[in-house]
């Protein structure tokens, strides 16, 4: 059994900076208020910009009249879709790693001639001050055709369904997941099924016929939001020579650049965009929203406008994470071996395609080793909000249903769900159902330690209590990184990097170039560059910054210390072979006199040859999937039907923790953010599909109260791709916990409920149903 | 346009004087006028308690401040807190503890847990979760910042 501490760290290697927990380099700027985010940007006449939504969930746009709004004193600019790009809505490869269709994004920023959900953008205003804009949105008239809405799935794939975009194609391939639209001369109807795909492995008929024990299952998940603390702002200045300078609040300011660019049809090197702070994005901040409204507004006015949203235009008008439906069906062996899985996964899009489902399809069932397999997506659009990425996408909610099925498996089989957990994990070999052949993977290595773990035995008595467990996979993505450096005459080192840093990876990345060299962390001054100071880093997102970025910084620091070396053999006039680097010294390998720190040299670089600085760009594959297993304790309340979580552990392979405090803060914030999913938050819509709970009043996410400590176990099984084994850890720990708690409160209760969020209302309702069914 | 209000008050020690449009929220004033903008806005209805501060030792949602009612007060805001030497007590356990990770909650409930130690320098477990519910932090699932206000409370108190 381990040792019980609440953090454990299962090192599997040691290092002189890297494994370390240094405090970050940008710390005391967030505690005292310095560092800069979004929103905190004032620049010489700067207007306020506002955007007006749709009062509708589906309507035509007949006519927009703004001249009320254009006649208001302080106002100075008002902007339509038509003053953005209308570029085709084919699939587009900007080469971020991510696909785009241009049009559906301009279309989305701000409608052209259909409003597709309440909240979508339709005009903005620039203004003197907020309060004049707010003024002038009311003075735009816009005249609107109201549709029929369509508010969900089943609804919108129903024959004769209202269409949200009438020539719409159904695409039939998991990798084009931003869909488009039918040809012209192209005969087919359009339809709101954006796409359909499937993955097989073996024979899955074949499998089920093997079993011994089948469940049959079907859940359903509510839409949800990251919920970032900090509201979306963005501020754009057109300058005298024709440029364009934003400051964004972004997860990634290259494709804030890059998109806006081609929306404001001017080309890339015109547009400078400079990463501000950001607070929180969870995914929904690789999505542009504002920046080319700003940046139509500033053109417009000739002044720099910012435009900030509020809370409620957040959740009306940014991206929650889809609602799912979901049918899961499981063969298993009497032994406990898993023979066969099906399943099939339908995600609502929102206004646009786009929903996570293939991820979801893809992520499911990998941590288990399944001969006979059937996964198949559904992409629906639906008159809801565009969804946008959320930590880990479309996986938690596949998860609660895969996850809760092995359990009702284990229940049946009697067997101990960990132990079933270990006898069908994945390792280094095993072909997921949908297609990849695992490298090196830690699952079983979780699991086996969420077994040893002191809370997996610790007793658990008393009514109206239950245990659960859950597993989670996600695979972790790269893209391409970049990283600059620059060598002081006084041996501390400025280290520029393209990653806008969400949760310490200034430090995470710096780590890795100071282990490198052989020099202290402290003495590396990281920064996150703007578009003009350092090369194109795709977005923070797929858990991959201290992996890809981590990469890069790695590879410049190699390129230091060759030049390093080059600057010891002309001092000393022997060959660069002669030179041996260790540690933080140079040093002759035949005259031990010879000898200079990395702090000497430093200081002679410019007699020896001038300033020592290195860039490196790299796009690594390899980037790990990161697997993690979580154990919950809940107690529910029949009476009120309120849920407390009474204990929490989550276990997970981070391959190498780089700066294990955020890696643990990762795994609790993950976990947590999957116990508000699982318990409380969810859009609730009415019938016309207005939301009603836009605020954070009324999305009930999880406070300091409601919890728990989260006690984290870091398993170490080095991603044997990255130089110190890293895999990413951030998407990973929000997978788990919904399974996880809907099992606990399943053995709390004695009733499956196959719905989230598992509110008060909800269980109360399941009891209620519960005890009249026994008669009671 | 209505008479703007003249408002003297005192901001982390210092006389300050402002015009304000009786609409402005003291959130906004300090943010937009006084460009004191370490005081965060998350929401602009009370929920969320990025933009805590303290108006005469009270901790406050300043978004649901109007700026006229400081007149004659004293305002607290995170820019005061540390010292030009030295971070305050909690400022360094929040770094040490790791109690950050986006940053954007960070000021206000730093604030707000100034404000609790203030009441209750020797608070529990669960006193400290009770009173910073009023704060939303949706990156770190509270742990570590609960145990930067626990430390930071004893090392305190070993000083007092």
């Amino acid at each position: 059994m381990l040792e019980y501490e609440p953090n454990i760290v299962l090192s599997n290697a040691e290092y002189n900076e890297v494994g370390k927990r240094p405090i970050r380099h940008d710390g005391a700027e967030k505690v005292t208020g310095q560092a800069r985010y979004g929103a905190d940007i004032r620049l010489p006449g700067m207007l306020h910009g506002m955007v007006l939504r749709s009062p509708h969930s589906h309507a035509r746009i007949k006519s927009i009249d703004t001249r009320h709004a254009e006649e208001l004193p302080g106002v100075h600019a008002v902007v339509t879709a038509g003053d953005l790009a209308q570029p085709s809505s084919r699939v587009v490869d900007l080469a971020e790693g991510v696909l785009h269709n241009m049009r559906f994004l301009s279309n989305n920023i701000l409608a052209a001639d259909k409003a597709l959900y309440k909240g979508h953008a339709i005009a903005a205003v620039a203004a003197t001050s907020p309060h004049i804009a707010e003024q002038a949105l009311a003075l735009i008239q816009v005249d609107y055709e109201e549709l029929p809405a369509v508010l969900s799935a089943e609804e919108a794939l129903k024959p004769g369904a209202p269409l949200l975009h009438e020539r719409l194609a159904t695409m039939s391939n998991a990798n084009l997941r931003p869909g488009g639209t039918l040809d012209d001369d192209d005969p087919t109807d359009g339809s709101n099924l954006a796409n359909q795909f499937e993955f097989r492995l073996g024979d899955v008929e074949q499998g089920f016929r093997e079993a011994d024990v089948i469940i049959e299952h079907e859940t359903a998940t509510a839409a949800i939001h990251q919920g970032y603390i900090e509201p979306h702002a963005a501020t754009a200045q057109w300058n005298s020579d024709g440029t364009l300078t934003l400051w964004s609040s972004s997860q990634g300011h290259f494709n804030v650049r890059d998109q806006t660019a081609r929306l404001m049809d001017v080309p890339v090197s015109k547009v400078k965009a400079i990463p501000m702070e950001i607070g929180g994005g969870f995914g929904a901040k690789t999505l542009v929203y504002l920046e080319p409204v700003a940046a139509a507004l500033a053109r417009k006015a000739g002044h720099p406008v910012k435009v900030m949203m509020s809370r409620t235009e957040v959740f009306e008008g940014t991206g929650p994470t889809s609602g799912t439906q979901i049918q899961v069906k499981l063969g298993a062996t009497k032994d406990g071996r898993l023979v066969a899985a099906e399943a099939h996964l339908t995600y609502e899009a929102g206004a646009f395609p786009g929903s996570p489902v293939s991820p979801a399809c893809q992520c499911m069932m990998s941590p288990y080793d399944i001969p006979n397999a059937w996964v198949e997506g559904f992409d629906v659009v639906v008159n809801k909000p565009k969804s946008a990425a959320y930590r880990a996408p479309g996986v938690p909610a596949a998860a609660f249903a895969m996850e809760t099925a092995i359990d009702l498996l284990c229940e049946k089989l009697g067997v101990d769900p960990l132990a079933f957990r270990l006898r069908n994990s994945a390792k280094e070999g095993t072909r997921a159902p949908t297609g990849p052949v695992w490298p090196r993977v830690g699952f079983a290595e979780t699991v086996q330690a969420a077994k040893d773990h002191p809370h997996y035995a610790a007793p658990l008595e008393g009514p109206y209590r239950g245990r659960g467990v859950a597993s989670g996979f996600w695979r972790n993505n790269t893209g391409p990184a970049s990283a600059t450096a620059i060598i002081h005459n006084d041996g501390t080192v400025k280290l520029i990097e393209g990653s806008p840093d969400i949760g310490g990876t200034r430090t995470s990345v710096s780590q890795q170039f100071a282990e490198v060299l052989g020099i202290p962390v402290t003495d590396v001054s990281p920064s996150v560059g703007d578009t003009d100071s350092v090369g194109f880093t795709s977005v923070t997102g797929g858990s991959g910054v201290t992996f890809k970025t981590g990469w890069a910084a790695y590879e410049v620091a190699q390129e230091i210390k060759r030049k390093m070396i080059e600057r010891a053999a002309r001092i000393w006039d022997c060959e660069v072979g002669e030179v041996e680097y260790d540690n933080g010294v140079l040093q002759h390998a035949k005259d031990p006199e010879q000898r200079l720190t990395f702090k000497q040299l430093a200081a002679r670089q410019n007699p020896t040859g001038g300033p020592i600085t290195a860039s490196a760009g790299v796009n690594p594959g390899g980037a790990g999937p990161s697997l993690g297993t979580h154990i919950v304790d809940v107690e529910v309340d029949p009476e009120t039907g309120k849920v407390t979580i009474l204990r929490y552990t989550a276990v997970q392979d981070a391959g190498k923790a780089i700066h294990p405090s955020y890696v643990e803060g990762q795994i609790q914030g993950g976990a947590v953010q999957g116990i508000g999913w699982a318990l409380n938050e969810e859009y609730f819509f009415d019938d016309k599909g207005h939301m009603l709970n836009s605020s954070f009043l009324d999305y009930r996410m999880p406070t300091s109260l409601d919890l728990p400590m989260i006690d984290t176990v870091i398993v170490e099984v080095a991603n044997p791709t990255h130089p110190y084994g890293v895999r990413g850890v951030g998407e990973t720990p929000i997978i788990p916990p919904l399974a996880a708690v809907a099992n606990a409160i399943s053995h709390a209760i004695g009733v499956r409920i196959n719905q989230l969020p598992m509110s008060p209302g909800r269980i109360l309702e399941t009891l209620w149903n519960e005890q009249s069914r026994n008669g009671g | 346009m209505a008479t703007r209000i003249h408002v003297q008050t005192t901001l982390n020690g210092e006389a300050v004087e402002f015009l304000c449009d009786s609409r402005q929220s003291l959130l906004e004033v300090l943010r937009d006028d006084l460009g004191f903008t370490g005081t965060k806005e998350g929401c602009s209805n009370g929920n969320c308690g990025a933009c805590s501060l303290q108006v005469d030792g009270v901790l406050v949602d300043s978004c649901l401040v109007l700026a006229a009612e400081v007149d004659g007060q004293a305002v607290n805001t995170i820019e005061g807190l540390a010292s030009p030497a030295q971070l305050h007590p909690l400022q360094q356990k929040f770094l040490e503890h790791a109690a950050l990770q986006c940053g954007i909650c960070t000021p206000g409930f730093i604030m707000a847990a100034k404000a609790l130690l203030e009441k209750n320098p020797k608070p529990t477990e669960h006193e400290v979760r009770y009173w910073l519910a009023g704060n939303l932090c949706r990156c770190t699932g509270y742990d570590k910042i609960v145990r930067a206000v626990l430390d930071a409370a004893e090392t305190m108190e070993a000083s007092a």
